[in-house]
């Protein structure tokens, strides 16, 4: 069972457990508000990893002494952590990737071209990140398969009216748990119930909601889950595919090489057994170790906490926003944070974003300008581009505050 | 850190809000698109030679500050030159913003930039280069296809 969380984290000792928080700019503290992006570092995954290295490093599955024996099970110890984390039946239903595009495209290539034909339907939305649009978009050139997209309704949730229709002869169902620019939390079951009744392949997006919440993929049920380690505490050049079992039987290697074989000849190979034949090549093994510690860390917290935390954060943002600048202020999505998470994608006084981010760093708020990789989205909203603040654990009011107050300094300079 | 002020010049505010020679040409003028993949800014160029003169240019789409401020004021510096000329300005003020390119030539660093020597500040947010010099590379363009 999971390490038990306490009731009520004290929020300001977290804050203090990541040493770039600590850190400060022309002597000022940095406002990390781009944690969708990315996510900060706490201590204890920094200690983790660099602990590894120093006294524990060795390759894994290949060596018979004690050393290499060691990092081995170091390796399957944080396989096994985030099995847990996630609720999965078995730890061989995780599959380590180098980040949740590594494992959307295993998906999209492995069993997209085993299994479609010409003409065969897959369903997405229209809030999803390029990483769950473009890799099916690569099976329309290389097979001739349809693409179809879920609307939005008006204030960014998906709009499933028309949903039996849209999934009426597809072949695959793929969507994000929660958009990276709207915030919108996905009604992840009732979608993957959906996909089954129409005898899709169901895949979950899952980047954006497993650093934020609880995750629970046997609840869910889909066939695979995708997400990336630096986005939940760990480091970057690590993500996880989750599939069911029998789906990961079934599923033809991506990548030939070494570890993911279990007998190589001059004519022809056969695959270790799941989920080794699906990492081929020596993995991201500090990155594993450094990947499990932050979901202790994150299960020291509690997921729970961590989710209401960010509700109330997100409630606070808003509310804030909008006192402060009335209309002058449009907050993408929808107001009712029950149903979004703490993603902000906001438009100021026809301030561009560019230049709204550029005056946010003068007071070290970092967010986020562009068209955070979901370009079909922001032609929906009419923007090219817009400022986005994220929150998480360890941001509090004054962070907000901080972004509410930058603002007001873009209106200085550009005289609006 | 410098400071915003190297950065957001009153030139430069005055040009983005006040765009000189925005709009479109009809054709035969050239157009071109030019994309700043970082931002997602979008513009398009419309570019009219004759007799291996500028004639006309004018610059329409949504960019920042610093992409809007410096396609007005690259229209300002190009419009009535010789391509020769254009081409030599276009070298030199890619060189104030650090981007080495061969085939600059001794007599470039002789050439005014104008107002535009304004947007030098660009050069300490180096992020932003990319939106200074995004109608810039689409001129480029345009003049290439004019051949
Ligand atoms: C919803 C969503 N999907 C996929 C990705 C891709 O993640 P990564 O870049 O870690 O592969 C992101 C990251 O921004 C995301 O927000």
């Amino acid at each position: 069972m999971t390490p038990s969380a306490v009731a009520s984290p004290d929020w300001q000792r977290i804050r203090s457990d990541f040493p770039v928080l600590r850190r400060e700019i022309d002597g000022r503290p940095i406002v990390y508000l781009d944690s969708a992006n990315t996510s900060q570092k706490p201590e204890s995954v920094i200690d983790a990893m660099a602990s590894f290295m120093r006294e524990g490093y060795a390759p894994i599955n290949r060596s018979a002494y004690r050393l290499a024996a060691a990092a081995t099970d170091a390796y399957e110890g944080a396989r096994s952590k985030v099995a847990r984390f996630i609720n999965a039946a078995r730890p061989e239903e995780v599959v380590f990737t180098r980040n949740a595009t590594e494992a959307l495209n295993m998906v999209a290539q492995s069993w997209g071209r085993k299994n479609l034909r010409p003409g065969d339907a897959v369903v997405l939305s229209h809030m999803e990140h390029h990483a769950n649009i473009v890799p099916w978009q690569m099976l329309v050139d290389q097979i001739g398969i349809e693409l179809r997209f879920i609307p939005l309704t008006d204030d960014g949730l998906l709009d499933l009216d028309g949903l039996s229709a849209l999934l009426d002869g597809a072949r695959v169902l793929s969507v994000t748990a929660m958009s990276n620019v709207l915030g919108t939390i996905n009604p992840v079951e009732r979608l993957v119930a959906a996909g089954r009744a129409a005898d899709c392949m169901v895949m979950i997006d899952a980047c954006q909601s497993v650093p934020h919440g609880i995750t629970d993929v046997q609840a869910w049920g889909a066939d695979f889950v995708a997400f990336s380690g630096h986005k939940m505490l760990g480091p970057s050049g690590i993500g996880v595919l989750w599939g069911s079992s029998e789906q990961l039987e079934l599923l033809p290697p991506f990548l030939g090489g070494g570890n993911m074989i279990d007998d190589v000849r001059l004519d022809g190979f056969t695959c270790a057994p799941v989920p080794a034949k699906f990492e081929a090549g020596t993995p991201a093994i500090v990155e594993a170790v450094g990947l499990g510690a932050a979901v202790d860390y994150l299960e020291s917290v509690g997921m729970a906490n961590i989710r209401r935390h960010e509700m109330g954060l997100t409630r606070y943002a808003i509310d804030s926003l909008r006192a402060r600048y009335g209309d002058d202020v449009v907050i993408h999505g929808t107001d009712n944070v029950e149903l979004r998470g703490g993603v902000l994608s906001i438009a100021f006084r026809d301030i561009h974003p560019h230049d709204l981010s550029q005056v946010l760093d003068e007071s070290n708020v970092c967010v986020r300008a562009g068209h955070h990789c979901a370009k079909p989205l922001m032609r929906l909203l009419g923007a090219n581009a817009t400022v986005r603040a994220s929150l998480y654990l360890y941001n509090d009011r004054s962070d907000v505050d901080a972004l509410v107050e930058g603002l007001d300094g873009a209106s200085d300079i550009f005289g609006l | 850190m410098p400071g915003l002020e190297d950065l957001y010049r009153e030139i430069i505010l005055d040009h983005y809000k006040n765009p000189r020679n925005r709009g479109e040409l009809p054709e035969p003028a050239i157009s071109v698109e030019g994309h700043n993949p970082l931002c997602g800014d979008e513009i398009t160029l419309y570019l009219d030679v004759a007799d291996d003169v500028v004639r006309d240019v004018k610059v329409s789409g949504q960019g920042c500050s610093i992409s809007q401020s410096s396609a007005s004021m690259m229209t300002q510096a190009v419009i009535g030159r010789s391509v020769t000329e254009v081409r030599a300005v276009i070298r030199r003020f890619k060189s104030m913003m650090a981007i080495e390119e061969d085939g600059l030539e001794a007599t470039d660093a002789e050439i005014s930039l104008g107002d535009l020597e304004a947007l030098q500040g660009v050069v300490k947010f180096p992020v932003r280069i990319k939106c200074a010099t995004l109608s810039w590379n689409t001129l480029i363009q345009a003049l290439d296809e004019a051949g």
